[in-house]
């Protein structure tokens, strides 16, 4: 009955797949336009720090809760696994550098970048998709305020802030965790379980790195956030589907640039 | 009814825009009188919204030149285009109140971020645009609070918070019930005689838009099809100004989607040929 | 109101998080025990290194008095040169011994100085001479399982 062109059977799904190459290179090229907009419009969030402090109430503090208890249990968690492993070459003493040297190097910027990307990402892209759609940013626009500099602005600052703050958080939360388990609960000896752990981690190396990891993340993660809601179609479907982009885009791009910054950091050493 | 050069506030002239390859705006002249209330009406799709921002300097023509107050907006930088717009208001079809911003805070919006005023200043200036549209008593509450037609009278105040000398609608009866309605096309007549200020009002809402307004534009798939006074465009005997006019189903403005012929959808010529 | 309240939490949130970071920089790194920074180098020749790495501890009587700086081969003597950190409020003779010893069975290595009766101190750029390479475990279990094999022997005899 229907009429199926036998020669070029597979050109569509090859034009499909090379629509969707350009349409992902455009989308990069936007994209990159915009944290340049972004960086470029950043003056007034720095003129009116009030805007900023608005804004790291809602992607920081906000987030507290859920980084500072998922801290504790992923300490803890370590704390459990690593006695067991460890408790195999009796060296049990050495718990605490277990402990301490994944989650500062590790776990720490990683897990908590990934809570971040679900519980402050996901709510950027939604509310600034929300307010795409329903026009408050072209009102704005009309006002003469420049919603990059009102809205999206204040919101990176905040989410780049932040992300280093809350990573710190996790874990010392999470070090504390393993604390409790492995010297309060299990009985590891509290000097040696400190002291291994002291000179085992580095400020330099251990600590700031970690640092400078949840900083990068941070930039990733509050990037895609915006750029996910600023790009969204002006709809419900296109407001819920940004948002969805978002966690799945973050958590891989934390994952790849977790793996890149780890060769960098750790391999020459 | 013909505007002399120094009495037209915006002039748009032999203006096309095109997306792409596809046509939104062909060869369009218009003239807004100062201190009139022009209405620009066509059905969903004509371009009126596309109009609307290349007065706002959202975007430029392809090709003729929109002059606002005397300057071109193709010719003003972003800069310019943001000076522009400080002496222009728009309400949005469906308000777009900040949804995180109280009342008095989306009333006191533009004041804040343009105008040094001092806070107890702004206030009393909040107060009383808030009093211009009754809803002085509601400036605690959030937009989530309100209704669609107290939105929009909230979103009226809001705009007109910087004097501005332009004034335009989106839509602004969309979704309304009957007495929001009535209330908000009055108050576009009001503003505009009370503050002195010249209105656009794009709407397809025919009969409150006629009742209100001194003037009006017919747009039709990018072209201006008619315009003159509400009297004269209700005695247009164009056809498809008619069949707007009037709110026909059948006329040029076809009910049906183009499509094969019936018979053959409901599957009667296929059996048949078979 | 709101406003204060506002303002409030976030300033908790921001001495939380920089909270957070002074504790691991001090109470989980070594931070604490970096000393104040003034330090003078010396350098010490080893057949054998072991699993000692950059960084590691050198202590003396126990106490940590510097870090590991550099680890290098020298191709002339073939041996490992490794440069050291001493904190300069501690001095130690000409004649002391360092030696790479292990935390435990398998814990970190380090390097130990034993301090000898030299008058004169060692300053910086100086070579400490008297050196103890690492134990090798495997050498050690060798070594071990050789005299269990000889004392096995003397026995049947």
């Amino acid at each position: 009955m229907q009429p199926s062109p036998v020669s070029g059977h597979s050109l569509p799904s090859v034009r499909r797949i090379g629509a969707n190459a350009i349409d992902t290179v455009l989308r990069l090229g936007y994209a990159t336009r915009f944290i340049g907009l972004t960086l470029a419009h950043s003056g007034t969030s720095f003129a009116r720090p009030r805007l900023i402090v608005r804004e790291l109430y809602y992607t920081g503090v906000l987030s507290l809760i859920i980084i500072l208890v998922s801290g504790l249990f992923v300490g803890m968690v370590l704390g459990l696994q690593g006695y067991q492993t460890l408790t195999t070459y009796g060296s049990e003493s050495a718990l605490g550098v277990l402990v301490a040297l994944s989650l500062v190097r590790e776990l720490g910027p990683v897990v908590s970048a990934l809570l971040f990307a679900s519980r402050a990402g996901s709510a950027m892209t939604a509310e600034i998709g929300l307010m795409k759609a329903t026009e408050q940013l072209s009102a704005m626009e009309m006002m003469a305020v420049d919603p990059i500099a009102r809205v999206v602005a204040p919101r990176f600052w905040a989410g780049v802030i932040s992300m280093p703050l809350l990573a710190a958080m996790f874990s010392a939360m999470g070090v504390f965790g393993g604390y409790v388990i492995g010297v309060v609960l299990i009985g590891v000896d509290e000097g040696s379980f400190w002291s291994q752990m002291q000179s085992a981690v580095d400020v330099r190396e251990d600590v700031m790195n970690g640092v400078i990891k949840s900083f990068v993340f941070g930039i990733a993660v509050t990037w895609i956030a915006l750029f996910e809601g600023y790009d969204a179609p002006p709809t419900a479907e296109g407001v819920s589907g940004a948002t969805t982009r978002t966690v799945v885009t973050s958590s891989l791009a934390i994952l790849g640039l977790d793996f890149i910054l780890t060769s960098f950091m750790f391999s020459a050493a | 009814m013909a505007p002399t050069a120094s009495s037209t506030l915006i002039e748009i002239s032999d203006v096309s825009f095109a997306y792409g390859q596809r046509p939104i705006l062909t060869g369009i002249n218009m003239s807004i009188p100062r201190g009139k209330v022009v209405a620009l009406m066509g059905i969903s799709g004509s371009g009126k919204t596309t109009l609307l921002r290349l007065i706002g300097g959202v975007m430029k023509p392809t090709t003729g030149e929109v002059r606002v107050n005397g300057q071109c907006t193709s010719e003003l930088d972003s800069a310019g285009i943001y000076r522009m717009r400080r002496r222009m208001g728009m309400l949005f079809q469906f308000g777009a109140l900040f949804t995180d911003l109280s009342v008095f805070d989306n009333v006191a919006f533009q004041m804040r971020e343009h105008t040094g005023l001092p806070e107890s200043m702004i206030r009393d200036l909040v107060m009383m645009k808030l009093n211009a549209v009754g809803l002085r008593g509601a400036h605690r509450l959030m937009p989530a609070e309100l209704s669609g037609g107290m939105a929009r009278r909230v979103a009226l105040a809001r705009a007109i918070a910087l004097d501005p000398m332009i004034m335009m609608y989106d839509e602004p009866f969309t979704g309304l019930d009957p007495i929001s309605l009535g209330v908000i096309a009055n108050l576009v007549r009001d503003l505009n005689d009370t503050l002195g200020t010249t209105s656009l009002v794009v709407t397809h809402d025919v009969q409150e838009a006629l009742d209100v307004v001194d003037y009006v534009y017919y747009l039709s798939d990018g072209r201006m099809m008619a315009h003159g006074t509400p009297e004269e465009l209700r005695a247009n005997t164009d056809p498809l100004v008619r069949q707007f006019v009037h709110g026909e189903a059948e006329g040029p403005v076809a009910y049906q989607y183009p499509a094969r012929d019936y018979g053959a959808d409901l599957r009667m010529g296929g059996r048949r040929a078979a | 109101m709101q406003r204060s309240m506002l303002d409030l939490w976030v300033g908790l949130f921001v001495v939380a998080g920089i909270a957070g970071m002074v504790i691991l920089a001090f109470k989980v790194g070594n931070m604490s025990t970096m000393g104040s920074g003034d330090t003078y180098e010396i350098s010490a020749n080893f057949d054998n290194i072991g699993g000692l790495k950059p960084r590691a501890a050198i202590k003396s009587a126990g106490v940590v008095v510097g870090r590991v700086t550099a680890i290098s081969f020298n191709n002339d003597r073939f041996t490992a040169k490794v440069m050291m950190a001493i904190e300069s409020r501690y001095k130690f003779p000409k004649d002391t011994t360092a030696s790479i010893l292990t935390a435990g069975l398998l814990g970190e290595q380090y390097i130990g100085l034993e301090g000898g009766g030299d008058d004169k101190m060692l300053a910086a750029g100086d070579n400490i001479r008297l050196t103890q390479s690492a134990v090798v475990l495997e050498k050690l279990i060798s070594q071990f399982l050789f005299d269990k094999a000889a004392e096995g022997g003397d026995g049947k005899k």
